[in-house]
């Protein structure tokens, strides 16, 4: 069969290169041809082994000439013809020719199941008016038996979007976006008015909110199945505050955050695996087990520190590092509306400040500090103005764009070493303080829907690309296929890794002593203690 | 040669009051307790890039006792930083600086301030090495003077030694001669791991004898071993800190009776060198503890308990006791303060009750 739907596919690509005919409307026929495709296409997924590599089809890339972030799957998505942006890739007829060239392995790649569906759609009605008698017999002796299959969904988003007369037609590259303006306290100027995102970084940032996302889902799965127990704090909705500060500096600088940190472990160089581990105390956690959510350490990233506000006098400390060794480095000190209060929070502003130290002060604001909102919490609820003589800027917090470009603004502060700077980031929560708390009895059911419904970050982000045709619906659905996988072996192995040994018990006391003694719970019993 | 600089400057040779005392051709310096400190500081911020001082008053003002005087005349604004009054700011910034790679020394300006600063202290410092499974190491020095001074009153004369002697994670000293603030400090900042180092205002300006060994730039002495101080046969007192005179005195009045005490100076609060002290009690089969702190839950107490549930207690004589400070908030008027802690005869008195003479 595969091989019959090959020669057809062929044949159809050979015709809508010769012709590069102008879409008409669909008809009965081809949408049988398009159902078969898609039966096709869901046998090859059933069929042949998953390719794990991020850029399918991989095969094809090897030997394309085009640039990498071209992607050989929804064409035709949504733009009229002739305006498709720039290029970095020669023209469609000498990739559709290549196209044929490897047509074996083209069918190959499971990745693209929905995509591929999409590609062969928008070649099958290019040249439908175009289609030989003989070919045309072909068809109706291959369709007719599967005329009854139902359409796929795949099937339906390639039919839609197929209007292009491009046969590969491409992706915007990049988009500039409108960001909405920042509160600005003492400064002149705050980050620009427009966000440019290309298609990568489009991409990376979807991927990574997602794997945040149903990380934090996973985690509320886990510990309402009691195999996570302590403190969860979950970080779901508050994305964009994690992933667009990270793309606002490099991962040679320092950050450190409050207990709400899985997303910043994540984004620091922290794996899925090590994180879920950590949290069911497991050896293969980040930390070996014996930190737990709350403590959780990648290079540059001081954790995770369960003293509310504690962590914002370290911040300032590894700032202070930073401007002392001399590397241009900066430290991002992040904090809640809660812990916003704290007295040693202004006594490392003040600190910080006297001494020009490279710090972000970010407040993440999720408007409750676990049951008390920010009215009942603070006489002045401005947290970006709190620091009174450090310059602050009020971010939109559910946009990753906005809190990119704020974060940019805030580094260039810093590293001209023109001190510390406070941003404000407004954001929200989709649980509760922690997994202890059901999260409705100091808030609305509405008003967490309220907010899901109109300022979801991952919601916003994949809008935005979408309706720019920067990715096309099936290739968000494969991160999305991608992230849960990654999710649910990490889950996995976060559930079957064995506890830490009990010989683990005492050691990490000290660094770079010998091994010592130290007592147990009874003087019989001497345990021992290595670095 | 800052310490020959102070001997000259004071004008005075002060004789310590012990039987051996041998002046000859070696160069013994006579160093107080304060210029011990200040070379040992001195020593190694020259050492090592990454030390820095920060604390209250200890740039511009020559440290609040003058302990940090001249360094940062000779070190600057970077390496010798004035904070603000702000003790968990400032203890905060310096845990942060040790873990991002700097090795700071925090000063308090007594450790009864750094009850302000003690969840840095603990929680940021002392338990992070093991909460991360040994990713993140804090390689810092918190020190100060600890304990009673002279008429400062309840709130400034409280010993911390065993809040922090208490918890895992912390390294926890009490040096008492010039020798041990000297080797100790040494010590305490080429330590990888968070230390206390708890001084006594009292002994600043105390002299002592420092050997040639002593005062070269190496002279380490090593945390969690106790010093014998004196020999003797018929008990053993173990003491930290400015206390370890009183029972040096104590010995010397006894010894006169024909009693001869073992003095152990603990050196270490934290790992307690419960060996020494064990190896000296089977030796001498009676134990008396004397410290400036409170009884309750004290040094001495950890001291007895672990006497008792180890292999020492079968060679005890007689149960051992604790001398402390009294039961109270330290009070002001001077004899009332002079009767709240440990004196000379306090200790005497203790012995022969032990040695039931």
């Amino acid at each position: 069969m595969r091989k019959m739907l090959t020669i057809i596919s062929n044949v159809l690509r050979g015709s809508a290169s010769r012709n590069g005919a102008e879409l008409v409307s669909e008809s009965s026929t081809l949408r049988a041809v398009l159902q078969l495709l898609a039966v096709q296409s869901e046998y090859a997924n059933l069929t042949y082994p998953h390719d794990h590599d991020l850029d399918p089809p991989s095969l094809l890339k090897d030997t394309q000439p085009l640039s990498p972030s071209v992607e050989y799957k929804a064409l035709g998505s949504g733009q009229s013809s002739g305006d498709s942006g720039p290029h970095d890739r020669p023209l469609t007829d000498v990739a559709s020719s290549e196209a044929i060239a490897q047509k074996e392995s083209y069918v190959e790649p499971v990745m693209t199941s929905g995509s591929s569906t999409s590609e062969e759609l928008s070649m099958v009605t290019l040249v439908k008016e175009r289609i030989s008698e003989r070919e045309k017999n072909i068809f109706e002796k291959i369709i007719s038996p599967v005329i009854d299959v139902p359409p796929s969904p795949a099937l339906n988003t390639g039919a839609r979007v197929v209007v292009s007369a491009r046969t590969y037609a491409d992706f915007t590259p990049q988009a500039t976006f409108d960001i909405k303006k920042c509160d600005l306290h003492k400064l002149d100027e705050g980050p620009p008015l427009q966000a440019v995102l290309s298609r990568e970084e489009g991409l990376q940032y979807y991927r990574t909110m997602q794997t945040m996302r149903r990380m934090e889902l996973k985690a509320d799965q886990l510990y309402k199945q009691k195999i996570i127990r302590g403190f969860c704090h979950l970080y779901d909705g508050q994305e964009a505050c994690a992933v667009g500060i990270e793309a606002g500096i490099n991962l040679s600088d320092h950050l450190i955050t409050a207990y709400r940190a899985h997303g910043y472990t994540l984004t620091r160089g922290g794996t899925v695996r090590e994180i879920m581990a950590e949290l069911t105390g497991r050896r293969g956690g980040i930390a070996k087990g014996k930190g737990g959510s709350m403590h959780m350490y990648t290079k540059h990233f001081y954790g995770g520190n369960g003293i509310v506000g504690a962590q914002v006098p370290l911040g300032a400390g590894v700032a202070l590092a930073c401007k002392y060794l001399g590397k241009n480095e900066l430290c991002v000190c992040l904090y809640g509306d809660g812990a916003a209060n704290q007295g040693q929070i202004f006594e490392t502003y003040n600190m910080a400040s006297l001494w020009k130290l490279p710090c972000i002060f970010i407040c993440e604001n999720n408007k409750y500090g676990m049951g008390t909102s920010v009215e009942r919490a603070a006489a002045s609820t401005d947290y970006y103005k709190r620091g009174d003589f450090i310059p602050g800027l009020r971010v939109d917090g559910m946009d990753v764009l906005c809190v990119r470009e704020a974060t940019k603004l805030a580094a260039e502060h810093c590293r001209s070493g023109k001190g510390p700077i406070l941003m404000e980031l407004q954001t929200y929560r989709y649980h509760g303080h922690s997994m202890s708390d059901p999260g409705v009895s100091y808030r609305t059911r509405d008003e967490i829907q309220e907010v899901r419904s109109k300022s979801d970050p991952i919601s916003m982000l994949k809008d935005r690309m979408l309706s720019n045709n920067m990715a096309s619906v099936e290739e968000l659905k494969e991160i999305d296929v991608e992230v849960r996988k990654e999710i649910e072996d990490a889950a996995q192995f976060a559930t079957t890794d064995p506890e830490p040994p009990l010989d683990d018990l005492c050691n990490h006391i000290f660094y770079n002593d010998p091994p010592m003694e130290v007592r147990g719970t009874n003087p019989w019993t001497k345990l021992k203690s290595v670095s | 040669m800052a310490s020959l600089r102070c001997f000259l400057r004071s004008g005075k040779v002060f004789v310590v009051p012990c039987d051996i005392c041998i002046i000859n051709s070696i160069l013994l310096l006579q160093v107080t307790v304060r210029d011990a400190l200040n070379q040992a500081m001195d020593e190694e911020l020259e050492r090592d890039e990454r030390v820095f001082l920060l604390g209250e008053e200890v740039a511009q003002y020559d440290g609040a006792y003058k302990v940090s005087r001249g360094l940062w005349k000779k070190y600057g604004d970077k390496r010798i930083i004035d904070t603000p009054i702000t003790e968990m700011g400032f203890a905060g910034i310096a845990v942060g600086a040790a873990m991002a790679g700097l090795r700071p020394i925090c000063e308090f300006m007594t450790f009864n301030f750094s009850m302000q600063a003690i969840d840095q202290v603990i929680n940021s410092a002392a338990k992070t090495y093991y909460m991360s499974a040994g990713l993140q190491s804090v390689p810092i020095v918190f020190r100060g003077p600890n304990g009673a001074s002279a008429g400062v009153a309840a709130q400034h004369s409280q010993c911390f030694a065993a809040w922090y002697g208490h918890c895992p994670g912390l390294k926890v000293v009490s040096p008492w001669s010039a020798e041990d603030a000297r080797g100790l400090l040494k010590s305490a900042i080429r330590d990888d791991n968070p230390v206390v180092f708890l001084e006594n205002e009292l002994m600043y300006g105390v002299p002592f004898e420092m050997s040639e060994e002593v005062q070269s730039k190496d002279f380490l002495i090593p945390i969690g071993k106790a010093k014998i101080e004196r020999q003797g046969t018929h008990i053993t007192l173990v003491s930290h800190s400015r206390m370890v005179s009183l029972c040096l005195d104590a010995a010397a009045v006894l010894a006169k009776e024909g009693i001869e005490c073992e003095v152990i100076n603990m050196r270490t609060i934290r790992p307690l060198d419960a060996e020494a002290i064990e190896t000296s009690i089977m030796k001498t089969n009676h134990l008396v503890t004397v410290e400036g702190g409170w009884p309750q839950f004290g040094i001495g107490a950890e001291i007895l308990a672990r006497i008792m549930e180890g292999p020492a207690f079968n060679y005890l004589d007689s149960p051992a006791v604790r001398v402390t400070g009294v039961d109270i908030p330290m009070p002001y008027a001077k004899i009332l303060e002079d009767n709240s802690v440990p004196q000379i005869k306090d200790i005497i008195f203790s012995i022969k009750k032990t040695l039931n003479v």
